[in-house]
């Protein structure tokens, strides 16, 4: 399986599509509630100055996460544009 | 995909709509979908804020008349869902189920419906009561997204009015309909979520059971999915004489909006 | 499902053998569901066309920068200060023109009446001379200040912020969202305190509540504003002084939040200890103000709750000053022998005891510090006539005050305990009396420090 690649590990400007998340507990359910459901498309818009958090358009919205929760995300990147 | 699926009517009018003219209306929304201009708008400067009762989270409340109807408008945090992952959803998600106000009005976001359907279809699991507001139509316009508000309430079985709350766009239709609705003008028929065939199988087997455990006004279906979901901790809110009925549509004091 | 048998609710225990073990995988089909049911409904009812050029990103892309984004944060933190600096001062000498000359006016009707001059000193020159101060120097600086806040707030530029701070806070240990709720403590430390709620985690939410004190307040405002540009607006050619002044009391500011970071370091690695919880912000689409509603809000909501809480605290306080600084022991007034116990410490850190002692008084709220050293200096000797900047700068020039004066009072007024109000908030929302020592007592050490470092080096290098 082509699972290893996380949200945060996409460039910026580039687009994926959610595979899994791997969090547990209540977080995952604040990923979810988010709109980052498996299946739906992310797209990586841009870094804050610092370098973190990266900001995501995410159904509609964007929405800022800090890297170490977004590699909690994995996507895949085939059939994206 | 989708049926209507029967869901314990809560009409507002059944306790005499003759000497009514009171009601309670549950502002919900995601946040930044304008909720407070909408909340602004409506009750002007007629509001006062709090705390909810025993919990650190802001309420505000307030009033407005219609047609010779009064209205408390009480603001609930806004959320992106009502699983109570936090204080917010847990006020917001107690006070649309247990507070049972005569009608919940959701807030939506036009350029980002889809993401607002969320909470609006977890609302619509709890309550039929619902009126749908889809706000910033005008910033949809200019972003090119054509919401189809009748459509759309084709779909959700609830009214749906469009509004620009910041031009005033729209309220007063918002307020034609919310009196419509509670003078059983309208009569919703909510659709909601049906979920796959192992979930459902188990729904219908817990339903039933819950019968005699609370109340008939609570949504015996909600309750079993929030159950399967391992949120056990909303039966300590739920009360556990199936004939307890408190009044509903008085406002005395803080504590009676919020009654657990 | 141990939870379900320690509930030991009657339903649960007949349920229980139809509920399965796998709640999680249970959470996620349910979500999967409800927004696979919103895409199939928004299929039907939204349509979208080719989008126009994106003027939110374009906005972004520049407030956001990697270049520009510090600076322009900077830039209009000094902006706001100067526009209110410069906007405040002449509708500020107005109104001390108009409150004094009410003065003379009530002084009169006293004087007609044969009232009693204690009754005269404690209701004129103890509560209505602070009430004339609080107001004439408050509400003009707030009446700018606040809308132009909450201008910035309703455009969205306040998640941006927080979005470009984010990386600092992280490294500090904190919550991404005690950025705003840093920001929201500029108004006011209660509101701030209050505010923290939206962080969820209580270890990263008592780190929000303990140094949001370090977020210079309303009630602090005007102290810093006044001081800077009393002595350090001086220092410079007029047309710039208040630029100067405002870029002065930027760096207060900016102390602050490097305050706020470090010891929102320091507790997360030693008493509150834990790692960064999960953390989401929403950048919204940039909105165009409504200012009919901005200034109905700010003025409303903001101003004039702040300036009446000043008013309802400042009232009872001036009496007591009043009353200090006219109760004798032997031939020397209550108010004089408390400040001269004072004054030695004062004097190490820069300061003095009328100083110290304006602080001890003004925790019921901060902008009755420099009303109260006023009038401790007033009733010291000078009967000075209070109408403008010029006569405040002789009155502190000649009880001994410089520049470094100034310095140490602007650091002691950012760096010193909450005000009353915070200090209960704190209570109410912690519920803990020592989280609420400690909120008075991590600001005041490092106030006291801090002075004493300023002063003592200032010394040293004879400045």
């Amino acid at each position: 399986m082509h699972s290893s690649l996380s949200l945060a590990d996409i460039p910026v400007g580039s687009s994926a599509r959610i595979t899994s998340i791997v969090t547990i507990g209540p977080n995952r359910r604040r990923l979810l509630d988010l709109g980052l459901v498996p299946g739906s498309r992310v797209d990586s818009i841009r870094r804050s100055p610092a370098g973190n958090p990266t900001a995501y358009w995410i159904k509609g919205t964007v929405i800022a996460l800090r890297n170490e929760d977004a590699s909690q995300i994995l996507v895949d990147t085939r059939g994206v544009f | 995909m989708t049926v209507n699926c029967h869901i314990v009517s809560t009409e507002p009018g059944k306790d005499n709509p003759t000497v009514r003219n009171h009601f309670i209306i549950a502002l919900a929304g995601n946040p930044n979908v304008g909720k407070s201009t909408v909340f602004n708008r409506l009750t002007g400067m007629k509001q006062h804020t709090g705390n909810w009762p025993g919990k650190t989270v802001i309420k505000a409340e307030g009033t407005f008349y219609h047609r010779n109807r009064r209205y408390t408008l009480v603001d609930l945090p806004g959320t992106y869902s009502l699983h109570a992952g936090s204080a917010d959803e847990q006020v917001a998600r107690d006070f649309i189920c247990f507070s049972r106000p005569d009608i919940t009005l959701v807030v939506s976001d036009a350029t980002c419906l889809e993401r607002n359907l969320n909470l609006v279809l977890q609302v619509l699991e709890i309550t039929s009561q619902v009126v749908l507001c889809v706000n910033l139509m005008d910033e949809a316009k200019r972003k090119r997204i054509q919401v189809d508000t009748e459509k759309l309430a084709q779909e959700l079985g609830i009214p749906v009015v469009g509004t620009a709350a910041r031009s005033g766009q729209g309220l007063n239709r918002l307020k034609n309909v919310l009196g419509d609705m509670v003078d059983g003008k309208i009569v919703t028929s909510p659709r909601c979520v049906v979920y796959d065939q192992e979930l459902e199988s188990l729904v219908q087997q817990i339903e039933p059971r819950l019968a005699i455990y609370m109340p008939n006004w609570v949504n015996r279906r909600w309750v079993a999915l929030r159950l399967l979901e391992g949120e056990f901790n909303l039966l300590n809110h739920i009360p556990h004489n199936a004939l307890m009925d408190y009044p509903r549509g008085e406002i005395k004091e803080d504590g009676a909006l919020c009654l657990l | 499902m141990s939870a379900i048998s320690e509930q030991k609710i009657p339903v649960l225990r007949e349920l229980e053998p139809l509920l399965p073990a796998n709640e999680a995988v249970i959470k996620d089909r349910i979500v999967s569901s409800i927004y696979q049911q919103a895409e199939a409904i928004c299929r039907q009812a939204v349509k979208t066309g080719k989008p126009p050029v994106n003027l939110d990103a374009r906005l972004d892309g520049i407030l956001t920068s990697r270049w520009l984004g510090f600076p322009i944060m900077l830039l209009l933190l000094a902006l706001v200060l100067w526009i209110t600096i410069t906007g405040a001062n002449y509708p500020s000498q107005l109104l001390a023109g108009g409150l004094f000359w009410l003065e003379e006016q009530l002084a009169s009707l006293f004087m007609a009446w044969g009232a009693p001059a204690w009754l005269y000193g404690i209701l004129i020159l103890g509560v209505y001379r602070t009430l004339a101060w609080v107001i004439a120097v408050m509400l003009p600086p707030m009446a700018i200040f606040f809308p132009l806040f909450t201008l910035l707030e309703d455009l969205g530029y306040l998640p941006r912020v927080a979005f470009n701070m984010d990386n600092l806070f992280r490294r500090a240990g904190a919550h991404g969202k005690q950025c705003l709720t840093m920001c929201m403590g500029f108004g006011c430390n209660a509101a701030g305190v209050t505010s923290c709620r939206i962080i969820d985690s209580p270890r990263e939410r008592l780190i929000a509540i303990l140094t949001n004190t370090f977020s210079v307040c309303n009630g602090r405002f005007p102290t810093l504003i006044v001081l800077a540009t009393i002595f350090m607006g001086a220092l410079v050619a007029p047309a710039y002084s208040s630029m100067l002044a405002a870029l002065v009391v930027v760096g207060i500011i900016m102390t602050g939040i490097v305050v706020t970071l470090f010891i929102s370091y320091l507790l997360s690695r030693t008493l509150l200890r834990g790692v960064p919880s999960f953390f989401v912000l929403e950048l919204p689409p940039f909105r165009k103000p409504q200012l009919g509603q901005i200034i109905i809000r700010s003025l409303l909501d903001r101003t004039l709750f702040v300036l009446g809480r000043a008013v309802v605290i400042a009232a009872p306080a001036g009496a007591l000053t009043w009353i200090l600084a006219n109760s004798f022991v032997g031939d020397v007034s209550v108010f004089t022998r408390l400040t001269s116990w004072l004054d030695p410490l004062g004097q190490i850190m820069g300061m003095d005891g009328i100083i110290l002692m304006a602080f001890l008084l003004g925790l019921p709220a901060n902008e009755i510090v420099l009303p109260i050293i006023i009038m401790g200096y007033m009733s010291a000797g000078s009967m000075l006539e209070l109408d403008s900047m010029s006569a405040l700068r002789t009155l502190l020039l000649d009880h001994g005050w410089t520049w470094i004066t100034a310095i140490c009072v602007m650091l002691f007024s950012l760096l010193h305990f909450p005000c009353g109000t915070t200090l209960y908030t704190i209570f109410k929302e912690t519920r803990r009396a020592r989280w609420t020592l400690l909120a008075l007592l991590l600001p005041l050490i490092l106030g006291i420090l801090t002075t004493l470092l300023v002063n003592q080096g200032a010394g040293l290098i004879k400045l």
